[in-house]
């Protein structure tokens, strides 16, 4: 059963920036793929129409048999629990600590104290942080820094994960580490969707390609 | 259900320690509200202070008629005759110069000051008591009475009660007017005061709505700040009248002591001053929940 599908959808920015153009796919549950292309080729768009951060000018984005394009507002949080997000920026919090950055998602989503810090030490422990856990994000290197937004991303169990440049700027060795971890979460039946302009990593992966050359899938 | 419980826990005491980590501009905050607040209580004070006093005072309309000096005993019967047979006189009571004159002499510190007259300085006067209220009733009979033969002067005793009554008015319409003026200014310190934590928190708004918080969750934590704001602003608001009136009392007392009277200022009671802080907690909210519905939304 597709879990993410996409048909016909565009999206113009205002300004008249047409960042996709007409793009249908679908994702089945429990795939891991790549999604590629030049910078500005529409990937972090198409991720962020996934995640209703963005909506869809024309066409229907269906996400867990929602359709995202037509939700309402207040409708969105709950969408966007159940995905898991490793943005391109990372956006961790630098006056928390490590720990306290991971309880975040479980923390807004209301679980209680005691069964959040737990699944944040296992989601810690997975990428091999718990021994940071008191530490200040500022303080772990770039590809430390990388797993404790993918341990972030993952700690609320969703069923799709979703990551943009994961690898951007970690040195092969890393790049490699943060692949695997993803390749563990998708054992386990996560959806893991990848947008990278890394081609080396995809032909190491041997995973499904989504290519978009400006705005449209090839 | 207890998760939804210990976030509001959780973000009432992230709430305070975010205040009590900037504690300068905690302070100025909470200051600027309590003064703002502590303007209209302490004339509040003031005007339920007069008029505890005003009450005090009998309201009933008098009028004290003064006879001349060389009044005899047939005249002022005559007096009292006519002032008695006239319409809307409820009774006439005779006060004689020396009755007049030991009734004054029982008053502190004025004994010594009567023995030293060579001779008693009052006229003989009557009290009357008038049957309404009417102020113009009052004002006729003044006028009947002040032409009766061997009257000298007609005073209304409750003249001044009036136009102080009169006062009073004013000065609650006054306090409600600056009431109103600055508890705009609380909710205006409190919508500010919000923005600034809006834009210092935006990334951690940003995150959070990225990873599924909802609207209310997001807002919750502005909403106690404002209405903090707003209980420390009245406590502190409350700190201020409460020593004022502390310290005037602490004079007034001395004074009135000289005077062998037990005047003091009464503090605001228990009822009143939960009723402060409570609008004060109410605005301060009322200025959050403005500035969030403006700054939130340009937040994406």
């Amino acid at each position: 059963m597709a879990i993410i599908s996409f048909n016909q959808v565009s999206k113009r920015y205002p300004g008249g920036f047409e960042a996709l153009k007409v793009v249908t796919f679908s994702v089945e549950a429990g795939e891991m793929l790549f999604l590629t292309g030049h910078s500005g080729a529409g990937k972090t768009t198409l991720l962020k129409l996934i995640a209703a951060i963005e909506r869809a000018n024309g066409g229907t984005v269906l996400v867990n048999g929602q359709n995202v394009s037509a939700m309402r507002p207040a409708a969105i949080p709950y969408l966007r629990r159940n995905l898991g997000l490793v943005f391109q920026g990372q956006k961790l919090l630098l006056d928390r600590s490590v720990f306290e950055n991971v309880m975040l998602p479980l923390v807004v989503t209301g679980q209680p104290y005691r069964e959040a810090a737990r699944r944040a030490r296992a989601a810690l422990d997975k990428v091999g942080l718990l021994s940071r856990e008191r530490a200040n994000p500022v303080t772990l290197s770039g590809g430390e820094q990388q797993r404790l937004c993918v341990a972030r991303a993952v700690v609320n169990r969703p069923a799709i994960l979703l990551a943009d440049e994961p690898t951007g700027n970690l040195d092969a060795a890393y790049a490699d580490e943060i692949m695997e971890m993803f390749h563990a979460f998708n054992q386990v039946g996560v959806t893991v969707l990848v947008a990278t302009h890394d081609q080396q990593l995809i032909g190491k992966w041997r995973k499904r390609v989504l290519a978009l050359y400006q705005g449209k899938l090839l | 259900m207890r998760g939804w419980f210990q976030h509001h826990g959780l973000s009432l005491i992230q709430t305070f320690a975010r205040l009590v980590r900037s504690p300068f501009a905690t302070a100025l905050n909470v200051a600027a509200i309590g003064v703002a607040l502590a303007l209209p209580l302490g004339g509040y004070c003031v005007l339920s202070n007069l008029e505890l006093v005003a009450r005090r005072i009998s309201m009933e309309p008098q009028l004290s008629v003064f006879l001349a000096e060389d009044a005899g005993k047939a005249e002022i019967a005559a007096v009292e005759t006519q002032m008695k047979s006239a319409r809307g006189v409820r009774s006439v009571r005779f006060i004689s110069r020396d009755a007049a004159l030991a009734e004054i002499s029982r008053t502190a510190g004025m004994t010594e000051v009567i023995a030293s007259l060579p001779r008693n300085p009052l006229p003989d006067a009557f009290v009357v008591t008038l049957s309404g209220s009417d102020p113009v009733l009052a004002e006729r009979l003044g006028v009947e009475f002040k032409a009766l033969p061997k009257v000298a002067h007609v005073q209304a005793d409750s003249a001044w009660v009036r136009r102080l009554d009169a006062l009073l008015r004013l000065g609650r319409t006054a306090v409600v007017l600056l009431s109103a003026m600055l508890g705009l200014a609380l909710v205006a310190v409190t919508f500010n005061t919000i923005r600034l934590q809006i834009l210092t928190q935006r990334d951690e708004i940003e995150l959070c709505r990225l990873i599924g918080a909802t609207r209310a969750y997001i807002r919750r934590p502005f909403f106690y700040l404002g209405a903090l704001l707003g209980l420390f602003g009245g406590l502190a608001a409350l700190a201020m009248v409460l020593s004022a009136l502390a310290f005037i009392n602490h004079d007034l007392v001395k004074l009135a002591l000289l005077y062998d009277s037990s005047l003091r200022l009464q503090f605001p009671h228990l009822d009143e001053m939960l009723l402060v802080i409570a609008s004060a907690m109410a605005l301060g909210w009322l200025g959050a929940y403005l500035s969030v519905s403006k700054h939130l939304l340009e937040i994406r």
